[in-house]
């Protein structure tokens, strides 16, 4: 069973929000389960710095040997910084999906009202698997 | 409903992302794929393959019916050894490429992909009518497994009495591994030294365990299809389906060569082929940047014309950059990869050639 935080927020698109319960700023990152369910990621293109996202908005792209797939932001704001070390190195998304792997950084304007907890996320994958 | 292989259970212990493949469900990675990849380049990976078609043809017949049924020369084959060729349509469009084995003067093995194999063994059957010859589509009673890369050699040789060392490239032999009976043949679809060993359905959970337990030592892994397309794709490899399809001629692929228009008699599409030049190119290309270039996306020239279409790609390990074949009919400078021209290096092929 793949490795799902209490403290994160979730989409149904698999990807974790951390800090919305701090202040502003979050940091998006994609599932262990998306992760698995990828394979080996090769190529990670994140938003750019400055840019100006909404919630649904394909905001990136996650790649792999057998497939690529888009990233949806999960708040909508500004994105304030992205991961360059995953970009340079897009393993970390394998390797460690919650910490260096994580993917940028967003000043959150709005919030949609249907982020997933963690127990919410679980039964989500268990349902698709 | 797909069907599992005779080594399912061995798949699900340990720990397989299984995927539909063909109607199999099959093998895609154990755990990381590029880190099989780079086993079966570097040591041995031990491939389930079980969803392959085997047909024998036998009889005082079988090598004219399948000099008749495909574009090679079978009837040249010395028992003993094997030889990549193709079987077409009429018109000269691939119906499949295939691994046909001389077991015996009267006695052939044709192994042909999952996707194809019954319309293969149909045409045979069809094809062979009017000669001395059986075809038998032996495929549900045959497990196949490959070890392939460098240190295949040693590890099928601890459990085999076999005369390895004079199993030259693209012959094979029957005898015994790990107490069962097999046909050893030393071919495969890596660009790696290696062996695939076909036995019956039921010995394939013993010749898995056997093989892993002698191949600890030198760094055998289990590899699934998703490294096994990569590996075949830097080998220059075509896979029925992407570069080879009934709307493709064996010119197109480049490989012309297979097609045997000095045998003695008719075969089916020799009319069509005779004589034919190719209507495109197969070219191997090598991305410039870090996005994959897959299946079906467009391939377009310095002015972005579109003059081609990518066949198959994927990252690849041993080069470090994603690396395509397409179908060209000018020179490509980029792939169309969701709107963007991803700018290419052109490449002879193969992109990857083992060291003798």
């Amino acid at each position: 069973m793949s490795s799902i935080p209490d403290e994160l927020s979730y989409t149904k698109e698999h990807e974790w929000v951390a800090g919305l319960d701090d202040g502003l700023t979050v940091t998006v990152g994609i599932t262990a389960y998306a992760s698995e369910q990828l394979g080996d990621v090769v190529y990670v293109q994140p938003p750019e710095v400055g840019a100006s996202i909404e919630v649904g908005d394909a905001v990136g792209e996650v790649e792999s040997t057998k497939s690529v797939s888009d990233i949806y932001a999960p708040v909508g704001g500004e994105v304030t910084a992205v991961n360059s070390a995953v970009v340079d190195d897009p393993s970390l998304v394998n390797s460690d999906p919650y910490g260096e792997g994580w993917l940028f950084q967003v000043r959150v304007t709005g919030t949609p009202d249907d982020l997933l907890t963690a127990e919410e996320y679980t039964a989500l994958i268990s349902g698709d698997s | 409903m797909s069907r599992p292989t005779p080594l399912h259970e061995v798949h699900k212990s340990l720990g397989a992302t299984l995927t539909d493949f063909a109607g199999w469900l099959m093998p895609l990675r154990y755990g990381s794929e590029s880190a099989e990849h780079t086993a079966v380049r570097t040591a041995a990976g031990l491939f389930d393959l079980s969803h392959m078609g085997e047909i024998h043809v036998t009889g005082a017949g079988a090598a004219d019916a399948l000099d008749y049924a495909l574009v090679g020369n079978l009837g040249g084959l010395e028992p003993g050894r094997a030889r990549y060729t193709m079987m077409c349509d009429a018109d000269g469009g691939i119906v499949d490429d295939l691994i046909v084995y001389r077991l015996a003067p009267e006695e052939f093995m044709v192994c042909a992909n999952a996707s194809n194999y019954l319309r293969v063994a149909r045409e045979l059957t069809d094809r062979a009518k009017n000669h001395d010859a059986v075809v038998d589509d032996r495929s549900d009673s045959y497990a196949l497994l490959a070890v392939q890369g460098p240190r295949s050699p040693e590890i099928v040789a601890k459990l085999t009495d076999a005369d390895l060392v004079n199993l030259k490239y693209y012959t094979g032999l029957p005898g015994t591994v790990a107490g069962v009976d097999a046909l050893i043949a030393r071919t495969g679809y890596t660009g790696e030294d290696g062996f695939e060993l076909f036995v019956a359905a039921g010995d394939a959970v013993k010749l898995w365990g056997a093989l892993m337990e002698a191949g600890a030592a030198e760094g055998l892994v289990p590899a699934g299809l998703s490294a096994r397309d990569t590996l075949r794709l830097e080998a220059g490899m075509p896979l029925y389906g992407n570069e080879l399809t009934a709307a493709t001629t064996p010119m197109d692929a480049g490989l012309g060569r297979v097609v045997r228009f000095d045998k003695q008699g008719d075969f089916v599409g020799r009319a069509a082929l005779d004589g034919l030049e190719p209507g495109r190119r197969l070219v191997g290309l090598v991305m410039k940047g870090r996005r994959v270039p897959r299946h079906g996306f467009a391939v377009v020239d310095a002015d972005g014309a579109v003059v081609g279409e990518v066949t198959s790609g994927a990252p690849s390990p041993s080069i470090g950059r994603p690396i395509a074949m397409a179908y060209v009919t000018a020179t490509p400078a980029a792939v169309d990869i969701r709107g963007s021209h991803e700018p290419v290096d052109v490449v002879d092929l193969p992109f990857y050639r083992r060291k003798k």
